[in-house]
Formats: structure tokens, C-alpha cells, sequence
């Protein structure tokens, strides 16, 4: 009754195949139009400075994206955007730092989706004469980018940590910490603000390169979130069958915290929890108001991009290079924790001040 | 004739006497003697969910061995079917149109769609919480029904169709949410409705959300849609041979635009679970789902290419996800051995059903 059809396989085959073809003329036909948009905007005389973001999705992205238009429409530049389609998407950056090239810009503003992958074709902006700032993530090394505007992640996550260790006071000592992370990859970032986070909080961290390697006791483990509230959820779910008796939640950002808070008010311990985040988005820093995160370290991705535009214009009329924070290889563009339950020694600002910096 | 013994009358002449030592078998089929792997052949041809529920014993039998009772739990054990409602549902609209040789790469998308209309409209602009639901669930079918179109109106293929409806859809989702959150807050202060699936019931020990008893019902309807009825059949056999389907009198166009717009309506049914789940409406939300629910239906032992497979098949296939995500996570392994080991029974279900479909009719 079943008859062996070689014909539906040939129609499989071909629908890969046309999935290749139709990938490619769909990404010519919106290069094309994000080109026409763009160019039909400005003046053929204006110095052209590029912003290529990871996605064009993600609040943070869009933020970043709105600050660099506001600072070139005040410096009376030309910004051309780009994104990938999604977070890793090292052929669309590729095919936009090729086209800025084309188009002979001034600078290039990126946040690299593969820190590594990219540097070759970043190289071949630079040898163009082309300033080229990595803004949030650093390039692999770091040095292959003219200069770095980020966020020190590793500070971010240190002053979760502390601010979690003074809050609990004696208890610290005996904390049953949840580490909910972004994914399997071990990306920068993630690193980052996962270790300095225990080293905030006190723990051995050994390799700090490394998430996962301390055999601190007080770590009930770590699970990967992709940063979306779904996967905080399951996250925050399995650690607890692990072990019932977390008391301290760190989440990679906001909305894995308000994913890993559902799975505690589930279970009815919403209030015995304390969680910690970091990004300083405006729904995030809405659940430090209501309670929901006990501290967010806020980063400033308005700041990064305009402050980038204004380096790739100095830059152009001085030749003048950013330099780098005091002790640091990169532009530290700031962190601020934010809570409404202060602590000892260790500044912060209140919720109703986070909510007039915040963004997205 | 009197009598059919020969020997009591005449006498059996001699060349009659060897018959009686000659074969007195009917004509038949030549029936080959079935080696123990031929006869597995058979019986999985029949039963497609058998290796997918084995696997799925033998996983909770595996991980009680080694995380112990912390994993055979009831309230675990409830907790992933909590986990994969949204798969789960998203699974079933799948598994509808993979029935009829198609494949959806839309539905996160839908859902997503879903779920930002839903609430926008009832968090953002105020529209009573029912209208705004009933327009999302509009919405997921629109949706569905675009794709119905693309497909029988203009013969394109189905990848192709979903393909483009995914970019767009999720393009669309992004505009009217301008990539904002809403919170958690917000939704029970405006709508608590729509929060309603996320709510938790205690039976015996377990805790299964009304989302996920929402799913188990969903599975159940649609099995006896698919089994006890002529829309049912109609759809199995459009899938298995769109020519003798439509010889035979059936609207096989009627069908697959049928089916597309279900489908769309019960991505937006999955929209409403995933708000009770996560508690906030997230544009973010379920990027991946489309790729998850495809894994489901395939590893529950459904066919792709068509007629062949069991709703129930994309039940457990799902849940086979969830007892080794959840599994894995307990005993301590590193996340990456959970994407390796969803990979392995990705490539092993398609395996066994190529091998399966070779199987002699």
C-alpha cells in the first residue's frame, strides 16, 4: 500500500537547492533597498560612517542604533546601518564592512557577531584608511579593531555578585547559587559577566576564562537560557529539581531573570530568592521597581554608538585615535548597579533613577 | 458422484496413486521465510510511534538510573510536560501539514505574531482582553490561511512559502512591537486572561499547568479528527498520494488550505500558552521554535514525506526532547552534550524511517 516514490525525494532536493537560490537573491534584493533607503536620505557630501549591529531585533541593537542616527544627524554625518539576521551571523557583517568599503566611509562602528571570523575583512577596512570601533563586544584580539567602546561586563557581573554577598550577609557563606548563562558557546560576554559575578560574590573562579570549572560547593550549576524569558524558565525549572533550595539566582540578562522568576513563583518562592541580572533595559529595570530582581547592572548602548560617531568624526579631521580607559584595553563606557535595597560600599542608583537612563 | 473415495468403487488406477503423497497446498503468495528484522520491518511500518515510545522508556528509565529520584518524580516528571507544551502544540499544527507531505517553517513565527497582538492590543491599546484574544487567534489563522494560498492557489512549495512567510511574519511582529517586552506586571494588572494557561493544578503529587492540559486535550482531539473522521482520512490520503487522493474525489486543495489555516489558528492557541508560561509577551520570544517543533514530529517517527505517522508520534517525540534536555541537565553534564544528543535522535529517527518505507507492501 505503500509505494516507494523517488519522485518526492528529487521534489526534497530541489527545495534545497531553490532554499539556496531564493536565500541569495533575497538578501541582493534587501541590500539593494536598505542601499536605496539609505543613500536617498543624505547628501552625496556628508562623511559616510557605518553602524553594523548584530541583528536589528534585540532592544539593545535598537538602541544603539538610534543613538548613533541622533549624534550623526547633530554632527551632520551620513549613517548607513546593518545587521545581521540573526546573533552570529558573520556573512551579512562580512558582506556590510565590504560595502562600506565600496562606498568609502569614514568609519565603521560594529558589534562582530564572531569576534574572531571577522577580523580579516576588518583588516581590510583598516588598510582602506577606515576607523574602525568595536562597540560591546570586543574583536578577538581586541587589538584588531581600532579601538573598543563596551561595557566592562566583568565589572557588571562583579557588582551583582557583591551586592548579593552584603545583601545576604552571615548567609553567604552557606548561598545555593543558580547560574543561569546565555548558551553552550562560552561567547565573551558570557564569560564575562558569568565570572565576575562569583568572583563578586566570592568564589574561587579559577580559569576566568572558563565558565563551569569551580567546584565551589555553594554553585547548584549552570544552564543556558539563549538570554529569552522561555529559556530562563526551563533554566531556573531543572536547577531547582536539582536542588529546591537556590537562594541566589544570577541570570545572564533581564529577560532570562523574569523567565527564571515565573519558575519560582511557580513553585511559590518568589520572595525567599534573590535574583540578579545585568543590561539596564526598561523592563528590566521596571522589575528592580516591582521587586522581581533584587540588583541590575545597567550598560549604556546609547552612549557606546554616539560616542562612536563622534571618534569616527574627530578622527576624520584630526586623525586623532581614541584612547583606551586607565588599566584597561578597551573604552569602559560604564556600568551602574541598579537596586532599591542599597548596600555598604557599594554605589548605586534607585530604580526611579535606572528608569530615566534606561533603554528599550 | 456418489462417493469421493476411489478405492471403494474402481479402484485407483496407478498414476492416481501419487497424489496421494503430492502437494495439497492452495495457490498463495510465495511467503518468503521473514528474518526477525523483516517482521520488525512490518510491525514498525504499522505502528510508527513503537520505537519512538521505547525511546522514550528507555530514556526515563536511563536517567532515573543515574540522577535517581530527583528525576523519577512525579512533580519532575510533570514538569517537563510543563516544558514542552509549547513544542508540543506548535508539534501539532506541524505534524498536520508535514501529514500532507508539507513542512511549516512559520509556525514560531505565528506564534509569536500571536502573542504580540494579543497583547498589545489588550495591554497597549486597551481592547477588551476577549476581543483581543479572539484577534489574535484571527491573526494566527490570517496567517495560516496565507500560506494555504501561496501553496494550492500558486503551486509554490511549501518550504519555499514558509520560508518567505517566516522572514516576513517575524519582520511584522518586530514593527508592531518595536521590539519591546511587556511585562509580566502588566499583563496581570490589564489582562490576566491571557495569563490563564500558566496557571498550576496539583493531582496526586504532579503539577501540570492548565497550558499543558490544554495541549494533552488538543493532542486528543486531533487524533480523533485525524482517525475518526472523513476530514481526517481525507488529509492522510492527500499526503500519502495527491493523485490517486484526487481521483478518488477528493478536494485535495480544499484539504491543504484546510489544514493550513487550522494550523495557524493552533499556532496561535500555542501563543497563548506561551504568555501563561513566561508570564510576559516577548517579541523575542521563540526563535527557534519551528526548528524544535520540526525535531519533534521527526523524532516522534512521522514521516516527510507524507501519510505516514501518528499525532501522538510528535507527543512523545517531543517529550523524548524534554526527558533528555531535563535529564541531562539533573545528572550535571555540560549543556553542549544537549544539543549533541538531540542531534543523534534527529538523525537516527530519519534513519529508521527511510529504512522503514523500504519496507515490501
Amino acid at each position: 500500500m505503500v509505494h516507494e516514490r523517488p519522485r518526492q525525494r528529487g521534489i526534497v532536493w530541489e527545495y534545497a537547492t531553490v532554499s539556496a537560490k531564493f536565500r541569495l537573491l533575497a538578501t541582493a534584493a534587501m541590500g539593494a533597498l536598505a542601499f536605496g533607503l539609505v543613500t536617498s536620505q543624505a547628501s552625496a557630501e556628508d562623511a559616510i560612517v557605518g553602524l553594523i549591529t548584530k541583528t536589528n531585533t534585540n532592544p539593545f541593537f535598537v538602541k544603539m542604533r538610534e543613538g548613533a542616527e541622533a549624534k550623526a544627524k547633530e554632527l551632520g554625518v551620513e549613517l548607513r546601518s546593518f545587521a545581521g539576521k540573526y546573533d552570529g551571523d558573520n556573512q551579512a557583517q562580512v558582506e556590510a564592512i565590504e560595502s562600506l568599503i565600496a562606498a568609502g566611509a569614514k568609519g565603521i562602528l560594529i558589534t562582530p557577531s564572531d569576534t574572531a571570523a571577522i577580523v580579516p575583512t576588518v583588516k581590510k577596512a583598516r588598510d582602506a584608511g577606515i576607523l574602525v570601533i568595536a562597540l560591546d563586544t570586543p574583536l578577538s584580539p581586541i587589538e584588531a579593531a581600532d579601538a573598543t567602546f563596551a561595557t566592562d561586563n566583568f565589572k557588571a557581573g562583579e557588582f551583582i555578585g557583591q551586592w548579593a554577598k552584603a545583601t545576604l550577609g552571615d548567609g553567604a557563606a552557606n548561598a545555593k547559587i543558580a547560574m543561569l548563562d546565555l548558551n553552550a558557546s562560552q561567547v565573551t560576554v558570557d564569560v564575562l559577566r558569568d565570572q565576575g559575578f562569583l568572583k563578586g560574590f566570592g568564589v574561587d573562579v579559577k580559569d576566568a576564562a572558563k565558565i563551569g570549572d569551580e567546584d565551589d560547593a555553594r554553585i547548584v550549576g549552570h544552564d543556558v537560557t539563549d538570554g529569552s524569558e522561555e529559556g530562563g524558565r526551563t533554566a531556573m525549572e531543572n536547577l531547582l529539581q536539582k536542588d529546591p533550595e537556590i537562594n541566589v539566582v544570577y541570570t545572564i540578562n533581564e529577560p532570562a531573570a523574569a523567565g527564571a522568576y515565573e519558575a519560582l513563583k511557580a513553585m511559590g518562592m518568589e520572595s525567599s530568592v534573590l535574583v540578579v541580572s545585568v543590561d539596564g533595559g526598561c523592563p528590566g529595570v521596571n522589575n528592580v521597581k516591582d521587586g522581581v530582581i533584587g540588583a541590575t547592572s545597567m550598560q549604556f548602548p546609547l552612549m557606546m554608538a554616539s560616542m562612536g560617531v563622534q571618534a569616527v568624526v574627530d578622527h576624520a579631521a584630526s586623525g586623532k585615535k581614541p584612547e583606551n580607559s586607565p588599566g584597561l584595553d578597551f573604552f569602559n563606557t560604564g556600568v551602574e548597579l541598579i537596586t532599591d535595597k542599597p548596600v555598604d560600599g557599594l554605589p548605586s542608583i534607585t530604580s526611579e533613577e535606572g528608569l530615566k537612563k534606561c533603554w528599550g | 458422484m456418489s462417493t469421493n473415495d476411489p478405492a471403494s468403487t474402481r479402484g485407483m488406477q496407478d498414476f492416481e496413486r501419487s497424489l496421494a503423497s503430492s502437494d495439497k497446498t492452495l495457490a498463495s503468495f510465495e511467503e518468503g521465510r521473514k528474518t526477525f528484522l523483516q517482521r520488525l520491518q512490518h510491525f514498525l511500518h504499522g505502528n510508527p510511534t513503537a520505537i519512538p515510545a521505547i525511546v522514550l522508556l528507555l530514556g526515563v528509565l536511563l536517567f532515573s538510573a543515574i540522577v535517581g529520584s530527583r528525576f523519577f518524580h512525579p512533580i519532575n516528571l510533570s514538569l517537563i510536560i510543563q516544558q514542552v507544551t509549547i513544542i508540543g502544540i506548535l508539534g501539532i499544527a506541524q505534524t498536520l501539514i508535514v501529514f500532507t507531505a508539507g513542512i511549516d517553517l512559520s509556525v514560531g513565527a505565528i506564534m509569536v505574531l500571536a502573542s504580540v497582538i494579543m497583547g498589545k492590543l489588550a495591554v497597549v491599546a486597551g481592547v477588551p482582553t476577549a476581543l483581543a484574544f479572539l484577534m489574535g487567534l484571527g491573526a494566527g489563522g490570517l496567517c495560516g490561511l496565507i500560506n494555504g494560498l501561496l501553496v494550492t492557489t500558486f503551486r509554490l512549495p511549501p518550504f519555499i512559502v514558509t520560508l518567505g512567510t517566516w522572514n516576513i511574519f517575524f519582520a511584522l511582529n518586530l514593527w508592531y512591537s518595536a521590539s519591546e517586552t511587556i511585562r509580566s506586571q502588566d499583563i496581570t494588572a490589564n489582562a490576566p486572561f491571557l495569563q490563564l494557561l500558566g496557571t498550576t493544578i496539583n493531582f496526586f503529587g504532579a503539577r501540570l499547568t492548565y497550558g499543558s492540559v490544554l495541549m494533552l486535550l488538543l493532542f486528543g482531539v486531533f487524533w480523533y479528527v485525524l482517525n475518526r473522521t472523513a476530514f481526517g482520512r481525507h488529509l492522510y490520503a492527500t499526503g500519502d498520494d495527491p493523485d490517486a487522493a484526487r481521483l478518488s474525489g477528493i478536494n485535495t486543495d480544499k484539504v491543504l488550505l484546510a489544514v493550513y489555516v487550522t494550523a495557524g489558528v493552533i499556532c496561535a492557541i500555542a501563543a497563548w500558552a506561551l504568555i501563561g508560561r513566561i508570564g510576559s509577551v516577548s517579541p523575542q520570544a521563540g526563535y527557534t521554535s519551528n526548528l524544535d517543533s520540526i525535531t519533534a514530529v521527526v523524532i516522534g517517527g512521522t514521516s516527510l514525506f507524507g501519510g505516514r505517522g501518528s499525532i501522538f508520534g510528535t507527543l512523545i517525540g517531543a517529550l523524548i526532547v524534554g526527558v533528555f534536555r531535563n535529564g541531562l541537565a539533573l545528572s550535571g553534564v555540560d549543556v553542549l552534550w544537549q544539543e549533541f544528543t538531540v542531534g543523534l535522535l534527529i538523525i537516527v529517527a530519519v534513519a529508521i524511517d527511510q529504512w522503514i518505507r523500504k519496507v515490501a507492501a
